[in-house]
């Protein structure tokens, strides 16, 4: 059986030292700036801190990936230029990259290190990805969550790279590398300047019967009532008035996190190379519980035991889970 | 700036019967406590950003003081408050004292804390996140380093806490 690495998210120095602890075979991170997709105050590494990073984890031998995975806009090459050579020099042992231009930057500058293609890309289909193996020499791509166990065996067949699944996480799927929706309220872009709703722009208004409102800029997103479980500030996560409609209702998606920890064998029989813990943004605490409780569910499977599934329900988005697309493209 | 919160009276409990606890007994322990995680996590400040003169107060329910917070390395501010003299704030941080003590046992995960409703922030968003990492960013346990500063009674302290903490979250 084939020994699928685990991924596991790290949004500072603290947080990458946790996942090598807790048994993470790849670690992914990234700069504080535009670069990556997780663009988020007080996060990520400075060069300093990467350098020092890179350098822990490899004497654990545990892999560094370096997030390159936002879209630069004309003017802006420089500062992804610089995260990749930056990223060189610190000895990362993949980058992920979402755009072309930088894909092809990482491809003729710096040919022996791995490239992986970020589920920003959004490239689900055979096609697709093997125009980006062939053309920057891509070794992995990370899919997007809208498609089934079987429908990824059969893709693992038509492939030349390898195939990274998200299996716990956020579930904000949608088209991903193409949501807009931050952009349109905020003026700032996931996609180019690598933040979801930005904590500026988020404001939560407590009212005196203990209920909350959510914001982001000037509008609403949802409402929790005193005892009701909450979500993430982000509009696909809302809960919207709409015409036809008697009550409010997640027009979107759901505050919900994807949790596989029931599909691991059937993802690895699938031949999914590499199984992938959303978080960068989360803290260490969550960290360690998502690494450590995946690690041990997945040493299980490859022992030919019964996998021990931690209850990782109170780290999840509005405390539910789901295992959305992977189990059934009705899972809404 | 940020609207005092609940006023006391309309605070639940018996804090609001209880006189008022003699706060100046307890400002200069804080006052070494804040002193000593700056001196050991000079990085943390670098993760604040912006936000290193923002007014924090945090919101311990069930104790009968609230503490203000301003990170600034110039002039470090960690105190108490009476609730009924609630100083203006930017950003504000509520949960139990038990979930806020494990955040900074790094034993709790801030997130989990806001979905399941046990944390409460309101005002300046992006100042509370960059608090929020910051202080995950701190290596080891700031509670563990505060309760040294006590000796064995600080640690056997800790300790209890932390089994407090276990039991509830074992029935959570």
């Amino acid at each position: 059986m084939k020994r699928p690495e685990l991924v596991c998210p790290a949004g500072t120095p603290a947080a990458l030292r946790t996942a090598v602890e807790a048994g993470a075979d790849a670690v992914y991170c990234g700069f504080q700036n535009a670069t990556n997709a997780r663009n988020f105050p007080g996060l990520n590494f400075t060069p300093e801190e990467m350098q020092a990073s890179v350098a822990h984890a490899h004497e654990h031998g545990t892999k560094v990936l370096l997030a390159v995975n936002t879209f630069p806009t004309a003017g802006r090459f420089n500062l992804w230029r610089e995260a990749v050579d930056m990223g060189a020099k610190f000895g990362v042992d993949a980058f992920i990259v979402a755009d072309i231009g930088v894909a092809d930057y990482v491809k003729r500058t710096y040919p022996n290190i791995r490239l992986h293609l970020s589920v920003q890309a959004a490239a689900s289909s055979p096609e697709a990805i093997r125009y980006y193996a062939r053309e920057f020499g891509v070794k992995r791509v990370v899919l997007p969550r809208i498609l089934t166990v079987p429908e990824i065996k059969k893709l693992a067949g038509e492939i030349p790279c390898e195939i990274e699944t998200f299996i716990f996480g956020n579930h904000g799927l949608m088209v991903e590398g193409r949501c807009s929706l931050t952009n349109y309220v905020t003026g700032l872009s996931t996609n180019m300047d690598g933040v979801c709703s930005p904590a500026a722009d988020v404001h939560y208004d407590k009212q005196p019967d203990g209920s909350v409102t959510t914001r982001l800029a000037d509008f609403t997103i949802d409402s929790f009532a005193p005892d009701e479980q909450a979500g993430y500030p982000t509009i696909c996560k809302g809960r919207y008035n709409a015409p036809n409609r008697p009550d409010a209702y997640y027009a979107f998606e759901e505050p919900i996190s994807l949790n596989l920890s029931g599909l691991l064998p059937a993802l690895i029989e699938a031949g999914v190379d590499a199984f992938k813990i959303e978080g960068r943004q989360r803290s260490r605490a969550y960290v360690k519980s998502a690494v450590s409780a995946f690690r041990k569910a997945v040493d299980s499977i490859l022992a030919g035991q019964e996998p021990e599934l931690a209850d990782l329900l109170a780290l999840t988005e509005g405390q539910k889970q789901t295992e959305g697309a992977f189990k059934t493209k009705k899972w809404r | 700036m940020h609207d005092a919160a609940t006023p006391p009276a309309a605070r639940p409990g018996l804090t609001r019967f209880l006189p008022p606890m003699p706060l100046f007994l307890l400002q200069p322990i804080l006052k070494r406590i804040v002193a000593r995680v700056a001196r050991e996590n000079p990085s943390l400040f670098n993760r604040l950003g912006p936000h290193k003169t923002a007014r924090f107060v945090i919101d311990p329910l069930g104790l009968p003081f609230g503490l203000l917070l301003i990170p600034n390395p110039e002039a470090l501010t960690f105190r108490a408050f009476h609730r009924r003299a609630e100083p203006e704030s930017d950003a504000r941080i509520g949960g139990k004292f038990l979930d806020l003590m494990g955040l900074l046992d790094g034993g709790a995960d801030g997130d989990a804390l806001f979905f399941s409703r046990d944390l409460d922030v309101t005002g300046n968003t992006e100042a509370v996140v960059c608090l929020r990492n910051a202080l995950d960013d701190v290596e080891g346990s700031i509670a563990e380093s505060v309760a040294g500063m006590f000796g064995p009674p600080g640690r056997a302290t800790l300790a209890g806490l932390r089994r407090m903490a276990a039991k509830k979250g074992d029935h959570a």
